[in-house]
């Protein structure tokens, strides 16, 4: 239990850390490179609840983009000012309850979680007959599924403006909203992939069969898996909208999935903390690595800016890192304080580093 | 046939096909309670079959099961096992990336009463029916003397292991019929010898029913009650270990494929 205790007070003092890195950037940083670390937080939220589903019940979605596309398009209709909306649909009015309220800044938070109820909801529908198929199968019904949510966005009019999108959403989404909603979704994620739920959710993952017959109703867990992580991904586009400002059907393509996946991979899927890095890390690093796209000259060889270099880099990366990491940055492990302390830790504290044997079997 | 009064399980003249094959047909069976009985035949007999129709893997397609009195025919595996018939495979499907101790664990789970909710916000409630599940299941791995075992990565242990743990698995679902399906596969006869002593200790402790497929015959022999034998998924005697031994259907029917063997 002091033990426990300890690890409590050291995760309390991180996440202090965190929002006091979060201010000295806010102050100190210029605009543009906030802008990243924001995106990197959102990227956070987004991969983690990915994993959730693809590493750890270990069903091959490729929906999130369709779910953090309702996310984004639900915080667009609840924030934007009443004036905007008329402005923005001007060819069709906008649907009714949306037409007449609009929420005010101290309801952003409500906004964002009412975006993850819709990703939730979509991913209740669309799970429910969806998840009845494994491995390829699944992963061809999400993305038909996550296809139909943006042609839904492209042509329901009265509700997302069609390809016009919805413009001049407020910019709530200042670093440390994205920051706690990244701290909150890490947290929740990992306590639920420690439960005995999540247990149950990787027993699924590795024989459904031998699962079934340790009494895990495995279609009720994998829907659960899928809804949270639905949640999450509505949390993410929702917070995503806020930042740009401006939602539309082309911003949650399925490019957008397609980043998720090399960032779980990359992080190792099944790995909570290994997708929050690896996620953070690979925003940071697609835009350092927009200096390949342009003009580069070395010695007597004058490179053209070519768009879509950075791609190239980053196939060539994960090409690397199959062969050389097949199981992701982090493999299945997570980076715990456990793991920290054993690592760093000096000798007097060997016995944190040993925790589990001793508190869990008293 | 055994009457069905006290039995605890009975199989009421099940058929399962596959295609045009009969693997199973008209299969009349009942278990008593804390009996311990050996299902034997040569392979392909279908004995995992039969195993498959109790737990739910399959739907017979004739015939009926029932487990304390209930009809539990085409009930879904999960359901099976809650409601108190555990298993071990053939071909041991241990959950190969958790460990020792949430192998065991995850047959706790269908006796969790926290929501998920609950769980993911690490509420007391659900702490404290976490810390009584681990208690119980390192009771069972100390049981089956794996607890220094307890956080290795299952798929990294050797295979006699992994069938402890297989047997730790089920037993921490706390059923009260136990179905295992070729415990001493692979041993030595040590640990065969081992396992028999296990296995009669655990039926008396947990006070279980116990129906186990093996082929090797000094551990059927040894310690079941009754022996069961099917052939080409009939049944095709039964009796105690002594009957069985002398009757002339069964030795028939293992000639042939011991036959087959020394050619």
């Amino acid at each position: 239990m002091p033990d426990k205790f300890r690890k409590t007070i050291l995760t309390v003092i991180f996440i202090g850390f965190l929002f006091v890195v979060a201010w000295l950037a806010d102050n100190y940083l210029d605009e543009y490179v906030m802008r990243v670390v924001r995106t990197g937080l959102i990227y956070v939220i987004a991969a983690v609840g990915y994993n959730l589903i693809n590493g750890i019940a270990g069903q091959f979605s490729l929906g999130p983009n369709g779910f953090m596309a309702l996310g984004g398009y639900m915080v667009a209709l609840l924030m934007l000012p009443v004036e905007q909306k008329e402005f923005v649909w001007f060819l069709q009015p906008l649907i009714w309850p949306f037409r007449v309220f609009s929420l005010t800044k101290p309801f952003f938070p409500l906004a964002v979680a009412l975006g993850g109820v819709a990703g939730a909801l979509g991913a209740l529908v669309v799970g429910v007959p969806s998840l009845r198929l494994r491995g390829d199968y699944l992963a061809i019904a999400t993305f038909g599924f996550s296809q139909i949510i943006i042609v839904l966005a492209n042509n329901l009019i009265p509700v997302t403006n069609g390809a016009l999108g919805i413009k001049g959403i407020p910019e709530y989404a200042n670093v440390y909203r994205c920051l706690a909603w990244a701290i909150v979704t890490v947290i929740i994620t990992s306590n639920l992939a420690n439960s005995s739920y999540g247990r149950a959710m990787k027993s699924v993952r590795d024989d459904e069969v031998a699962a079934e017959a340790m009494g895990i109703p495995i279609f009720r867990h994998k829907l659960l898996a899928f809804v949270v992580s639905g949640f999450f991904a509505g949390v993410a586009g929702g917070l995503m909208a806020s930042l740009i400002t401006t939602v539309s059907p082309s911003l949650f393509s399925f490019s957008m999935t397609f980043n998720l996946l090399i960032i779980i991979v990359l992080g190792g899927l099944g790995s909570t903390t290994g997708s929050a890095i690896t996620a953070f890390a690979f925003t940071l690093l697609s835009e350092a690595l927009r200096f390949v796209e342009s003009p580069i000259t070395i010695g007597p060889i004058d490179i053209p800016g070519i768009a879509g270099m950075r791609m190239l880099v980053f196939s060539l990366l994960l090409v690397l890192l199959m062969i050389f990491y097949r199981r992701g940055l982090f493999g299945k492990k997570e980076l715990s304080w456990d793991w920290v302390v054993s690592r760093f830790g000096n000798s007097n504290r060997q016995g944190v580093g040993t925790w589990p044997h001793k508190t869990e079997q008293s | 046939m055994a009457s069905q009064n006290g039995a605890i399980l009975a199989l009421d003249s099940v058929s399962v096909s596959f295609g045009g094959l009969v693997a199973v047909s008209d299969f009349d069976f009942t278990l008593g309670k804390g009996e311990l009985v050996g299902l034997i035949g040569p392979n392909g007999a279908g004995k995992t079959t039969v195993f498959n129709i109790i737990t739910g893997q399959y739907e017979p397609v004739r015939g009926k099961v029932f487990f304390r009195g209930r009809d539990i025919t085409g009930w879904r595996p999960d359901r099976v096992t809650c409601a108190g018939i555990a298993r071990t495979f053939q071909n041991m499907r241990l959950f190969e990336g958790l460990t020792v101790l949430d192998n065991v664990l995850v047959s706790r789970h269908s006796k969790l009463r926290s929501s998920m909710l609950a769980a993911a916000l690490n509420l007391p409630g659900y702490v404290r029916e976490e810390q009584v599940a681990r208690t119980k299941a390192m009771e069972l791995l100390d049981r089956v003397g794996l607890m220094d075992l307890a956080y290795t990565e299952a798929g990294s242990l050797p295979y006699g292991q992994q069938r402890r743990v297989e047997i730790a698995r089920a037993l921490a679902a706390d059923p009260e019929v136990l179905l295992l399906d070729e415990p001493a596969a692979g041993m030595n006869p040590e640990e065969t010898a081992r396992l028999m002593e296990f296995i009669c200790g655990v039926r008396d402790e947990f006070g279980l029913t116990i129906l186990l497929i093996e082929h090797d015959m000094k551990l059927v022999m040894g310690i079941c009650e009754r022996i069961r034998v099917i052939d080409y998924g009939m049944s095709i005697a039964e009796g105690t270990p002594e009957e069985i031994q002398g009757n002339p259907k069964v030795i028939s029917a293992y000639l042939g494929e011991e036959a087959c063997e020394y050619a």
